[in-house]
């Protein structure tokens, strides 16, 4: 297959096959998740559970102060890479046009050199947790090979997209295709690995809070 | 009559010394090489006895031949290609039929060993019906002529990659000359038509220095095609500022603004439009506000739509993606149906333990 015929592919055929799963994949773990439904809670309500719900989404976005002197690197780091992805995500222009093909319509992107920035600043940040992971005898006997899988199937597109940009290493229709390639590995993955916290996030929030909210208490 | 290049050049189409120097200028620099070496081309050119060239027209459009003979009347790139000893060429040539079958026989046995061989267009390789000449099978007349010549020029992506012809479904199972030949040098100047200038600069290139220009791994001269048309675009500062033509005639197209959102597939694309650029060098297809197609790259019909920017599936997705989403409710429910099944049944199999039990056990 020549790298023409490769990046035709990943558009093409690779795409199709990567974007059914991940669709299939999304639909029924959400629907698993809803349809096991929530036992009734009979005791009179003592505040609202949809108050409670909204609140702890966003508070718990808010690092306590005990978690924050115990691991300030962590937050930040945690906090630069899942800010820097969203920004890479929703405002490199090729990735909106992507969008409009989706949605129909799209936005305003940021300049290149802009997004190159925080391409960086994200990478590195991901290589700051991996160390960490790697070297926090806690953290590193905790971690499972699907942690590790995780972050090289988050990093794998950072890197290629990084290096098509830039020219770096392969002809562009390669590292273009590599770029492509690896974006629709992570959307294979995401339904069935830890990727999912980042839908499933909100549904935990979500739960948590209305059953504190329902029994007026803080989340 | 004089034979050299140089001396037909001179007199019978009173090219001075100073526009035939400038010319062999143009080359090396389009080349790469360095200007050391033009009078080395010039001499080279001017005394080597006229190339035999033998052009074999198979599956094509006669586009190639189009560019590289009247680009620009009269150019010293389509001076130097009549100037050649062209002694085969079915839309050139004066004569016809067998006249012209027997000429090529002629050509190739004096010059046996030493003449060029330059293909356009594809070979079918399904029903050899499908093209011939004079009642030979386009293959037969490679496989015949290729073996006797010292290197192949495959001019235009048809003969480069298969092309147009080979495009999906490819019904007369067409094929590159490099498909079938593999025992010659072969040279692919590629390009849907390509670049009159290259052709005659590879030409120029192999008669001064008699051995074949640096080729990439598509078999392309590196000089010319190891250029990114985006590297190279003069529309890239738009692209990095994010500032996209949406339309062909919104604002952003009459400012100039980069054709990525248009489908321009110019980063894919390695090709010396962008600095040689087209009709003498008045500008290219970028230039006069189309995205660039990606011609001179191997299957570049079947890359997915020319308007469709790279960034987005070749195909449509809605379909795929309103099925996905249906399996996915459907396994999605009889998962959850399961799952509720499997808790009742866990629920109803719960043992009850009484204070007696713990007690007992205690
Ligand atoms: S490469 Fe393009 S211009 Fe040349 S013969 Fe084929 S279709 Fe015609
Ligand atoms: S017009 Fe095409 S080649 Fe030029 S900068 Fe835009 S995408 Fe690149």
């Amino acid at each position: 297959m020549n790298e023409v015929a490769f990046l035709a592919w990943v558009r093409g055929i690779g795409f199709q096959i990567a974007l059914g799963i991940f669709i299939v994949g999304m639909v029924v773990r959400w629907l698993e998740i809803f349809l096991l439904g929530k036992k009734h809670d009979y005791s009179a309500p003592k505040g609202s559970a949809v108050q409670g719900a909204i609140h702890t989404i966003f508070s718990r976005s808010i690092p306590e102060k005990s978690t924050w002197q115990r691991s300030r690197v962590q937050i930040v780091t945690g906090y630069v890479f899942h800010v820097g992805l969203l920004l890479i995500i929703l405002f490199l222009t090729p990735h909106i046009t992507l969008f409009r093909e989706f949605l129909g319509f799209g936005w305003a992107g940021l300049p290149n050199s802009v997004v190159d920035l925080i391409a960086v600043i994200t990478m590195f940040a991901l290589l700051v947790a991996l160390v960490r992971r790697l070297q926090d005898p806690v953290l590193r006997f905790i971690s499972t090979f699907q942690d590790y899988l995780v972050w090289t199937v988050t990093f794998l597109p950072l890197l290629t997209g990084y290096m098509a940009y830039h020219h770096l290493g392969f002809s562009y229709p390669t590292i273009l295709g590599l770029h492509i390639l690896s974006v629709e590995i992570l959307l294979v993955l995401f339904p069935f690995t830890k990727l999912m916290h980042a839908i499933t996030l909100f549904i935990a929030r979500g739960f948590n809070g209305a059953t504190a909210g329902h029994k007026g208490v803080q989340a | 009559m004089s034979t050299s290049l140089g001396a037909i050049l001179r007199e019978q189409y009173g090219v001075s010394r100073r526009d035939f120097l400038k010319f062999c200028s143009v080359l090396a620099s389009s080349m790469a090489i360095s200007p050391t070496f033009i009078p080395r081309i010039a001499e080279a050119l001017e005394k080597t006895p006229r190339q035999s060239v033998i052009w074999l027209s198979f599956q094509e459009c006669t586009g190639c031949t189009e560019s590289l003979t009247r680009s620009n009347a009269p150019t010293l790139e389509s001076l130097i290609l009549e100037q050649i000893s062209l002694d085969y060429h079915h839309t050139l040539q004066a004569a016809a039929g067998d006249a012209a079958e027997r000429a090529r026989d002629l050509a190739m046995k004096a010059n046996q060993g030493k003449y060029l061989l330059i293909v356009d267009g594809s070979v079918p390789m399904g029903n050899s019906g499908y093209s011939t000449i004079a009642g030979i099978s386009n293959v037969d007349a490679l496989r015949e002529v290729a073996s006797g010549a010292s290197a192949i020029i495959a001019v235009g992506t048809c003969a480069a990659f298969g092309g147009l012809p080979h495009a999906n479904p490819n019904p007369t199972g067409a094929v590159s000359v490099s498909e079938i030949i593999t025992d010659k040098p072969i040279i692919n100047i590629s390009g849907c038509p390509p670049i009159p200038v290259v052709i005659t600069g590879v030409i120029a290139h192999l008669i001064t220095f008699g051995v074949l220009p640096e080729l990439d791994k598509l078999g392309r001269p590196l000089s010319f095609y190891g250029q990114n048309i985006h590297d190279r675009c003069y529309r890239r500062p738009f692209y990095e500022k994010g500032l996209f033509a949406e339309d062909f005639d919104d604002a952003g197209a009459k400012k100039g603004w980069c054709l990525y959102k248009l489908g321009c597939k110019g980063p894919v694309t390695y090709n010396a439009c962008a600095t040689l650029k087209w009709n003498d060098g008045v500008s290219f297809p970028i230039e006069a506000g189309h995205g660039c197609i990606g011609c001179s790259e191997p299957n570049f019909w079947d890359a997915g739509g020319f308007y469709r920017p790279l960034a987005v599936p070749t195909e449509g997705v809605a379909q795929l993606t309103q099925m996905a989403f249906a399996a996915g409710g459907a396994l999605g429910i009889a998962a959850g149906v399961l799952n509720a099944k499997k808790r009742d049944h866990a629920i109803a199999e719960r043992e009850t333990v009484s204070i007696d039990d713990l007690k007992r056990k205690g």
